[in-house]
């Protein structure tokens, strides 16, 4: 369960587990440390102490004084409103035949009874000063008790007269120790509380970016995401990568889906084409034998008026679906001239009345050779169905444009309007026959275009670039002649 | 030499003072009374100088001994001692004054243990205990107690197991209040001055036995000191509880007065250093 928690609570609450132990480590290598040198602190006083006292003890024990002795002893111990320095519970200063020969507490430790006969800790500490009967001066614990002591030899000029116990009650140095281990934790609360909050923040920052991500690849399969804003991670560590890798591969995951966008469409344009053309055939046959059989009537059979009217009227419809289905039957084949430069100002002067009534301002730019080896008829074609749409759909008094230009291989066109914007469902049915997009025309204008396109292997593109909408023509120079020949 | 007093003698007669005047007196103190009542020996030293007008000074000693070398040595004029330093001296001391206390120039020996230990009632009870003593040249704090172990038919060298010095009935107190003695024995006068003063520490300690009647320590004279010296002082002691001043000090001094007193106060201390006392 905690391991499948989000990387944004993960890893401040491992990088704060990691704080808190090492607070802990530290604070308690602290501690020790404390108790340690606490320890060697009172030893040392201790010893400070004793060996001072044992220096004056030695020529009074000699004078076998008891009082003197006794003065000196209590006299730490004196002020009894100050702990004393050495925080020692008492003195005791025992002869050689190890019983007291005074002690600053009296009544615990009277004068003349057996150091062994005072308790457990002292038969100890007995034995112990038994078995060394060394010179030095030595630290005495015995097991299990909270009393400490330091036994500090009476010797001048290598004589012992005996030794000064110095005792500690180790629970007045407990005491001294809580108050560190108090302040110690003080401490590491004001350590914790700034340095979790920071780590939290830093949690938050480092894994952020990583959750946004987590996040625009999990749409992945239900729609192409979104690209990243730029400016979230601009660094260049692995989380950097990842962004970059990710933008990459929207990208081209974008390129893809629009090339099979293309692809389908153009597809579907091909697949309509043949369809229409084999409608087209299926009616141009009969038809044909339809106006054979009028021509006959009219030629051998005089009529009477109203069979002429009628004739008449099966004529023009038969006509106007010859015109009709001439169109859907864009025929390439036709023989034509070559385009010369000429061919644009015909075409101007063609569409320029249709300009007129819209108040519509041409901008006319053509810069291609004198001649190129393009069938005439259909780039006039073309053009002038460009610019009869680009004129419709331009706003009153707006702006139509042309640009023709070419390079070693191409001729190219482009028709901008600045009339209203084509939407996505337009331009996905664009070229398709009978889209209409204005009530006038017959919905074929775009559909003639992209089938003399196609037939002189060009390109046509649509498209909206700063409120204008254009039409770039791509025709190719090269592979015309054998056809038009 | 008839010059020169008889030069100074004018200068005499305006200061109104003796010759000898130019020399100070000079006063032994022993822990015969609580000598650490150093404020107090101030305010009684400048009353001495008032009312001899003349320059009085006084010279502690914490032992017996040293004090009476000092006297022997003719360091000393006068001296607060203990009886038993008088008897022992002799006739190189003569009895200046002898203090009165509760009416009487007497005082005892009290046995002292701790207030804790209740079961003791003689100074037999504490055979093979501690035993503080006060001065080897005490009456009341080593004398009297050695003559009453020996009087028991004991023998005061080995009757306890452990004995030693305080230097001072006060520190004798404190010793057996400290638990560090079980026993002691003390001037009478110290332990009931010091349970005004201090009486937290008297209460520790519990009186087991009060011995018979010793004349109260007297103020010595040395042999040497002339004899107008010797009344002076005398009457300078005698007079102080008859000025407020005086009364003041003896108040503070825990005594009535002083009365000039008589060696016989004495006979009964000399019989005891006879029987019990160092060699």
């Amino acid at each position: 369960m905690l391991f499948n928690l989000s990387l944004r609570y993960k890893l401040p609450l491992w990088g704060g587990l990691l704080i808190v132990l090492t607070a802990l480590a530290l604070s308690l290598s602290f501690m020790g440390q404390a108790y340690d040198d606490l320890k060697q602190d009172v030893l040392r006083s201790s010893e400070d102490l004793g060996l001072t006292m044992s220096r004056a003890l030695f020529p009074l024990m000699l004078h076998d004084d008891v009082w003197r002795a006794f003065e000196m002893v209590s006299l730490p111990f004196q002020d009894s409103t100050r702990t004393n320095a050495t925080h020692a519970e008492s003195l005791i200063v025992i002869d050689t035949k190890r019983q007291v020969y005074v002690s600053s507490r009296p009544e615990s430790y009277p004068v003349l009874s057996d150091l062994a006969a005072l308790g457990r800790e002292f038969a100890y500490v007995d034995k112990a000063l038994g078995a060394l009967q060394t010179n030095e001066t030595r630290a005495l614990e015995p097991p299990g008790s909270s009393r400490l002591f330091i036994a500090i030899p009476i010797i001048t000029d290598g004589v012992t007269l005996g030794t000064l116990l110095v005792v500690h009650d180790t629970s007045t140095f407990w005491f001294r120790f809580l108050r560190l281990i108090v302040r110690a934790l003080w401490i590491t609360l004001i350590v914790l509380s700034i340095l979790l909050p920071i780590n939290w923040y830093w949690g938050q920052r480092m894994t952020h970016p990583l959750s946004l991500l987590a996040r625009h690849m999990g749409t992945i399969h239900h729609h192409l995401p979104e690209a990243l804003e730029t400016g979230i991670y601009e660094y260049g560590d692995e989380v950097g990568q990842l962004y970059k890798a990710f933008d990459e591969m929207v990208a081209q995951l974008k390129e893809k889906a629009l090339l099979e966008k293309h692809m389908i469409q153009s597809e579907r344009m091909a697949a309509v084409g043949r369809f229409t053309a084999s409608i087209a055939h299926e009616i141009n046959n009969p038809l044909g034998g339809m106006f054979n059989a009028i021509s006959t009537l009219k030629r051998h059979i005089t009529l009477d008026p109203v069979a002429q009217m009628t004739v008449s009227h099966l004529d023009r419809g038969l006509q106007q679906i010859r015109d009709t289905v001439a169109a859907l039957l864009v025929e390439a084949k036709l023989k034509s001239r070559d385009l010369i430069r000429q061919d644009f100002d015909d075409v101007r002067l063609l569409v320029t009345s249709a300009a007129h009534k819209k108040r519509i301002e041409f901008a006319w730019s053509v810069s291609i050779a004198e001649s190129l080896p393009l069938p005439s008829t259909l780039v006039r074609q073309i053009l002038i169905n460009l610019l009869l749409n680009a004129i419709q759909a331009a706003s009153d008094g707006g702006q139509v444009s042309l640009l023709a230009t070419m390079d070693e291989n191409n001729l190219l066109i482009r028709v901008e309007n600045d009339g209203k914007t084509l939407t996505a469902e337009q331009m996905d049915t664009l070229f398709e026959p009978f889209s209409r997009f204005s009530e006038q025309g017959n919905g074929l204008g775009l559909w003639i275009i992209y089938q003399i396109v196609l037939q002189l292997k060009g390109e046509i593109k649509a498209g909206t670039e700063d409120g204008l909408t254009h039409f770039l023509v791509l025709l190719p120079l090269t592979g015309q002649k054998a056809e038009n020949d | 030499m008839q010059r020169r007093i008889f030069l100074g003698l004018p200068l005499l007669l305006v200061a109104g003072i003796s010759l000898a005047a130019n020399q100070p007196l000079r006063i032994g103190m022993t822990p015969a009374f609580l000598n650490d009542q150093y404020a107090l020996l101030v305010v009684w030293q400048d009353y001495l100088q008032r009312n001899m007008k003349r320059p009085v000074e006084f010279v502690q000693r914490d032992r017996y001994r040293e004090t009476m070398d000092l006297l022997q040595q003719h360091k000393l004029d006068f001296a607060w001692v203990c009886d038993y330093p008088y008897v022992l001296m002799g006739n190189e001391v003569k009895l200046l004054a002898v203090p009165v206390n509760q009416g009487q120039p007497i005082y005892r020996s009290y046995l002292i243990v701790p207030a804790k230990d209740t079961h003791t009632h003689s100074i037999e009870d504490l055979k093979g205990a501690v035993f503080a003593y006060a001065d080897p040249l005490s009456n009341t704090g080593y004398l009297a107690p050695r003559f009453d172990i020996k009087q028991a038919g004991h023998d005061p060298a080995t009757f306890f197991r452990r004995t030693f010095f305080t230097w001072s009935h006060r520190k004798a107190i404190e010793a057996v209040a400290s638990g560090l003695a079980q026993g002691a024995a003390v001037d009478s006068y110290v332990w009931d001055s010091l349970a005004k003063v201090n009486p937290g520490l008297t209460a520790k300690t519990r009186v087991v036995k009060q011995s018979e009647a010793f004349g109260f320590p007297p103020f010595v004279a040395n042999r040497s000191v002339s004899q107008a010296d010797f009344n002076a002082m005398r009457a300078a002691l005698l007079d102080m509880n008859k000025n407020p001043a005086g009364q003041a000090l003896l108040a503070k001094l825990n005594l009535d007065g002083f009365i000039a007193g008589s060696p016989d106060l004495y006979k009964r201390v000399a019989i005891m250093a006879g029987t019990a006392g160092n060699p």
